[in-house]
């Protein structure tokens, strides 16, 4: 093998890949056959690094310099300056918004990444996800040789009850607990099944581990099957990721070759295969009863429990189902020991979560970051902050299930426990980080109106029960809501929450539900005075120009409905019966001086 | 099919590949002085000696990086060996031939070649 001295690592995540690493992976291979360099310097695509809003990202070792929104003209500098006389391009290090002055900035040095703690994403942007051998140089298949040379069945088990390791897609049941049911099954097939349906807006976490490390999770999918007495084992993947199912089907091809997949799994006499389904992306089959029917090839709607999946769940067998992140940690436990997991996080809550940040937040990416740490160190020092100076008002947690946390509660550490005491849930790890500008009536309509698109309309509270909801709350936004809607929404989503068949229909109402807690002023406010306290709502605004106006009739031409009249050099005026609340004066006025109300 | 054992070789194969992405790792550095100077002086003859012993040795613990000028143009190729916990040696007026020898002697065995360092040829 060759002995390489530099090594470039290009992000080939599905963040990344869109804004072009795919380009500038070829421009790099050609650059550096060109300068002869081809023996001496190796190009690596890996999975997503974390920092997808300041993609794409390139990382040059052994330096390590990490060099953010890479074009691939750059590359060609990059090259020259960098590769041949290891001077690095200083204009393209990522720069910290506190740290301005400070550059040739390494990986690990950067705030964004000086809070996390990497367990589930720690091979993400460290490896070829396309190469197994750089996983198994990575301590990859330990775990599993370990689990089939030196533990029972019952060892595994005993190991990750004791971890403390809970579902990482949100719901928090310990996992250790989970393969204890499936085993004690008595059947002659079990299934273990991979849940990667992620559906949650906002939420990419799990594609993220698929495509930057896929034989982690058929690593542990397999000593899953080895503990619970399953030889073979799906993953449920949407379709709509493309990189993610390429990557594990490569990875799971690769296995097989190893024989680490199929027939007496290194010698042990152990067989397990993992198989991918493809869903289509309905929401509801991210529930466990509706992702095993898709499977089976029925339609994907969910069951009532019991029987739980332990008992009788694909294909009637005992099954165990775990999320994608969840896998994710299990090899580390193997082989690091559950005391080790264990010191790490709060005392209920252990291990790490993955979070993907989004919304109006400055870092938009991926982090994962000990159980513990609290919202504000998330947002505001590994997130970098809010946008533009503007003021938080609130963080939604957990999706379509969650809730708005504002900011009397950003100091609370993370944890399954404390966010559910709080109206929201950790979910499958999605945070949508909102400013003053946003209206919170607005957003908890927004997601119903996800969660009244997504039920599968088996149960009547669900069907009708968040239509309603949605109903009244789209009348509130525009200005026509009435006195006693907010007691109507209350009295809903109890009866939902209490009577829905799954877990969609049963969290569905805890957006309005926790904007309602925390925000009620602003719902009253549109009821009772007609006016979003955001200033979001379209319906509730009005346009008015103040004395600050000049007359420069810059507005008069950009008007599209030739609303605002006047002569020039003296204030002009907008007529509110022909506005359509466009803003497009707002934006061009040089003064400031057309204010939204 | 693999054994255990397999993956272990694998393991160790890939790991001289992949080694320095690895954290916690107490590496030997090598840094070649790249800028004009050095590469008009001969430096990359210099670093491909270097790349080439290392890998003929199989040392895994081992970084070849570049750096620019350090101001001593005249002593070039320049090359400094890094020994965490050591002082860092820096060699000069380097030529392909004289790499095994720094890589037997100083990396391997952690003696530093004193007649090729900056201290032999300050006297001279």
């Amino acid at each position: 093998m060759d002995f390489y001295r530099a090594q470039v690592l290009v992000c080939g995540g599905t963040g990344c890949t869109s804004s072009g690493s795919g380009e500038i992976i070829e421009r790099f291979e050609e650059q550096i056959v060109k300068n002869g360099l081809d023996k001496e310097v190796k190009i690596v695509r890996t999975g997503c690094f974390g920092l997808c809003a300041a993609g794409p990202v390139v990382i040059v070792y052994p330096e390590g310099t990490f060099y953010s929104r890479v074009r691939a003209e750059d590359v060609d500098e990059i090259v020259s300056e960098h590769l041949i006389k290891g001077r690095i391009v200083q204009h393209l290090v990522y720069k910290d918004k506190n740290h301005e002055e400070e550059h040739n900035m390494a990986l690990e040095n950067i705030e964004f990444y000086k809070k996390q703690k990497r367990i589930a994403l720690r091979n993400c942007g460290v490896i070829d996800p396309e190469n197994i051998d750089e996983y198994i140089a990575f301590d990859g298949y330990q775990a599993l040789s370990k689990v089939l040379t030196e533990m029972k069945p019952e060892d595994v088990i005993k190991t990750v009850l004791d971890s403390g390791l809970r579902g990482r897609g949100g719901a928090g049941f310990p996992t250790g607990m989970k393969w204890k049911f499936a085993a004690a099954s008595k059947a002659d097939q079990k299934y273990m099944v991979c849940n990667a349906d992620e559906g949650d807006p906002g939420a990419f976490m799990d594609r993220s581990v698929l495509e930057g490390d896929p034989h982690a999770v058929i690593e542990a999918m397999t000593i899953g099957g080895y503990a619970i007495g399953a030889s073979e084992g799906y993953v449920y993947v949407r379709a709509e990721y493309p990189i993610a199912v390429k990557r594990l089907e490569i990875a799971i091809g690769q296995a097989r070759e190893y024989g680490l997949l199929g027939k007496n799994i290194l010698g042990s006499g152990f067989d397990f295969d993992v198989f991918v389904r493809l869903g289509a992306g309905a929401f509801v089959c991210g529930e466990e009863t509706a992702l095993m029917a898709s499977i089976e090839g029925q339609r994907g709607e969910p069951r009532p429990k019991p029987p739980f999946p332990a008992i009788k769940g694909l294909f009637e067998a005992p099954t165990n189902i775990n999320n994608v992140e969840t896998f994710a940690n299990i090899p580390q436990i193997i082989l690091k020991g559950a005391d080790w997991f264990k010191s790490i996080g709060t005392e209920k809550s252990s291990g790490t979560k993955v979070f993907a940040l989004g919304g109006k937040i400055n870092n938009t990416g991926l982090v994962e970051i000990p159980m513990g740490t609290t919202l504000r160190e998330i947002i505001f020092d590994i997130g970098g902050g809010i946008p533009n100076g503007k003021k938080f008002k609130a963080v939604q947690t957990g999706g379509p299930s969650g809730g708005c946390i504002p900011t009397e509660h950003l100091d609370i550490p993370i944890e399954y426990d404390t966010l559910t005491q709080i109206g929201s849930m950790m979910g499958s790890g999605g945070m949508i980080v909102m400013d003053e500008d946003n209206c919170m009536v607005d957003i908890a309509r927004f997601f119903l109106d996800f969660t009244v698109d997504e039920s599968c309309g088996k149960c009547t509270p669900c069907r009708i029960g968040t239509r309603r909801m949605l109903e009244i709350l789209e009348r509130i936004v525009k200005g026509q809501g009435k006195e006693g809607d907010i007691e109507k929404l209350e009295a809903l989503a109890k009866n939902i929450k209490a009577t829905a068949l799954c877990g969609l229909g049963q969290t569905a109402p805890n957006p309005v539900l926790s904007t309602l807690k925390y925000f009620r002023g602003e719902y009253e406010a549109h009821i009772k005075e007609k006016r979003c306290p955001a200033h979001h709502c379209q319906a509730l605004l009005n346009y008015t120009i103040t004395d600050k106006c000049r007359g420069c009739t810059a507005c008069v031409k950009v008007c599209p409905v030739t609303a605002i009249s006047g002569v020039v050099k003296e204030k002009h005026v907008i007529d509110a019966t022909k506005c359509i609340k466009c803003g497009s004066c707002v934006e061009k006025c040089r003064f400031g001086a057309i204010e939204k109300r | 099919m693999k054994t255990i054992a397999d993956l272990e070789a694998i393991r160790q194969k890939t790991l001289e590949r992949v080694a320095y992405r690895k954290e916690g790792d107490s590496d030997i550095r090598v840094v070649v002085g790249m800028a004009t100077c050095g590469i008009a002086a001969g430096a990359r003859p210099v670093m491909l000696a270097f790349l080439d012993e290392i890998k003929k040795r199989n040392l895994n613990n081992v970084t070849v990086s570049q750096t620019g000028c350090i101001g001593m143009c005249r002593l070039e190729p320049m090359v400094d060996v890094i020994v965490p916990g050591k002082e860092k040696v820096t060699y000069v007026k380097l030529n392909a031939d004289m790499v095994p020898r720094i890589v037997t002697e100083h990396i391997v065995n952690g003696n530093p070649v004193m007649e090729y360092t900056i201290g032999a040829a300050e006297d001279k």
